[in-house]
């Protein structure tokens, strides 16, 4: 059993200076010193297995704070979780209550006792008293079918924070793009609650009216993909915050945008990171460039790199437990090591990500990774984001082609080149830099390209 | 344009992109003999689907492989009715 609960570790350094934004209601951490979100209903969820199935971040966080602890399970329901795979949520984490927010009247209806978190804190003579420890489960946001369900520990879920990360100095001001209730997100959340406070996004608010809302609360700390990353540059709104420090994960973090948060952002440290809900964090990079330091594979430490068949595989104290359910399969191999199922590619001393295994586009027998074309259509400086596809082909099989957002045009930048121009010249850069079965054969100019939920790139399946 | 030159100008278009040495287009010219490789005929063919609206390639009835640059140009005129 670990040795506290999230609310005791919260509270390891003293009463909680922090507060927590949401998008209508600030709450203030000290407050669930003698207050509750859940109705008065605390002790009736001891020892049960929680769906959390809230709408908004806020009530989202409330719950995880109280419930750590008190709870045997969490299992933390994306709020874009379709309702057809409720069931089979339900039932692989044995779940025995639900936990639910005004906003969320419906969800889970009828399947479990349903109880209530509402951000509009009630007082009470509760006792935070921890009875053991709690399974918290991440569901995969995986292309196809039913998502998985990934059990960590509070233990695996912080043991990337650092003693530093856990009592910071001065008290920091966290936000994300990201939904808590994933893994990048809840990384943020953990970070937050600990450091100071927490700034809370919410998927139907405008990207500038977020950044405002962050701006307003000092955000120092600040954590999305990199597609979140275009996306804020894209609004005109990214100058709202002057973080002290700038993080990307999620997706592979290619020079232009990490040039772009550079250029924005000057006096912070741009930092990109790895990880997985299975694998946890493997690492950090601040050096400003694309990919790792080969060094790091095979490197001693409490996160372990190894690089098999081309892709990497990751064991550490952050690693989930396993997967829930039955036929489930394993989550990690016999020696403890999760594949994460991420192609690298060593050039120089630098391991590079060269997107998904299975991602992989075939131009007769000749190997293509999206994501490394998408890099060089990227270094544009009229291009926002890029997706790369393959469109089948009776002469190769498939041949590669790209869609293409255009940034806009502003006082400062001027106008863009014109479509034709623009194509002429991603199809030079394309030449000079890549193996002529890379170049898109078409590039499509587009008004935007699908980012899914999780805050990533929407790819066709392979 | 009629059929056979927007054939035309994507072979000289994807020629030059591919930096491939165009052999004249004659009715008789093997596609082998061309100059143009595998993934310049894969282009042709996608941007024949984007302007011409068929792929005779996809198409559910087996078509007979063109050997000549004239075969091409019925091929496409055959199916682009």
């Amino acid at each position: 059993m670990p040795s506290e609960s999230l609310w005791e570790s919260i509270n390891a350094a003293g009463t909680p200076p922090g507060r927590l934004y949401g998008t209508r209601r600030t709450i203030a951490l000290a407050e669930l010193a003698h207050a509750t979100s859940l109705c008065g209903r605390l002790e009736e969820l001891r020892d049960r297995s929680v769906v959390l199935l809230t709408k908004d971040q806020l009530s989202a966080a409330l719950a995880l704070i109280e419930l750590d602890g008190v709870a045997r399970r969490m299992v933390l329901c994306p709020p874009d979780l379709p309702p057809e795979h409720l069931p089979a949520v339900v039932r692989d984490a044995e779940a025995d209550a639900a936990l639910a927010d005004e906003a969320a009247a419906t969800a889970g209806a009828g399947v479990l006792p349903r109880f209530e978190v509402r951000p509009d804190l009630t007082r009470s003579g509760i006792s935070r008293h921890r009875s053991r420890g709690t399974d918290w489960v991440l569901l995969t946001s995986g292309t196809t079918g039913a998502p998985k369900l990934v059990l960590h520990t509070l233990e695996s879920l912080m043991s990337a924070l650092s003693g530093s990360a856990r009592a910071p100095a001065d008290a920091l001001v966290w936000s994300t793009f990201y939904d808590i209730r994933r893994y990048g997100g809840l990384q943020v959340f953990l970070r937050g609650v600990h450091a100071g406070s927490l700034v809370l996004s919410d998927p139907a608010e405008p990207v500038s009216d977020f950044l405002a809302r962050a701006a307003a609360a000092g955000v120092t700390h600040i954590s999305g993909t990199p597609s979140h990353w275009r996306r804020a540059l894209m609004s005109g709104a990214a100058a709202a915050i002057a973080p002290r420090y700038v993080r990307l994960s999620g997706e592979i973090a290619d020079q232009p945008i990490l040039d772009s948060l550079r250029a924005a952002y000057p006096a912070a440290a741009v930092a990109h990171a790895f990880a997985s809900t299975e694998a946890g964090v493997a690492f950090e990079v601040r050096d400003g460039r694309a990919g790792f330091p080969a060094a790091l594979v095979g490197a001693p430490g409490a996160v372990e790199l190894r690089v098999a068949d081309e892709t990497l595989q990751i064991r550490s104290p952050g690693t989930a437990q396993r997967y829930l359910g039955e036929g489930a399969g394993p989550l990690r191999a016999a020696d403890g090591f999760v594949d994460t199922g991420d192609r690298l590619e060593e050039q120089a001393g630098r391991y590079y990500f060269m997107g998904r295994r299975g991602g992989v586009i075939n131009v007769g027998g000749l190997k293509v990774h999206p994501e490394e074309v998408e890099a060089v259509i990227n270094a544009h400086p009229w291009v926002q984001m890029s997706l790369v596809r393959s469109r089948r082909n009776a002469i190769t099989g498939a041949i590669v082609t790209a869609d293409v957002v255009i940034a806009a045009a502003s006082a400062a930048r001027g106008t863009p080149p014109a479509p034709e121009v623009l194509r002429r010249e991603l199809t030079d850069r394309c030449r000079r830099a890549l193996a002529p079965h890379k170049v898109p054969a078409m590039i499509r100019i587009v008004p935007t390209l699908e980012v899914s939920a999780s805050g990533k790139l929407v790819r066709p399946i392979a | 344009m009629t059929v056979k030159a927007t054939i035309t100008t994507q072979f000289q278009q994807v020629a030059r992109e591919q930096d491939r040495m165009l052999a004249p287009l004659s009715e008789e010219l093997q596609l082998v003999q061309s100059g143009l490789d595998s993934l310049s005929f894969a282009i042709i063919v996608a941007r024949l689907e984007d302007s011409l609206g068929v792929d005779p390639f996809n198409a559910t009835e087996t078509v007979e492989f063109p050997v000549t640059f004239g075969d091409f140009v019925r091929l496409y005129e055959r199916f682009a009715k």
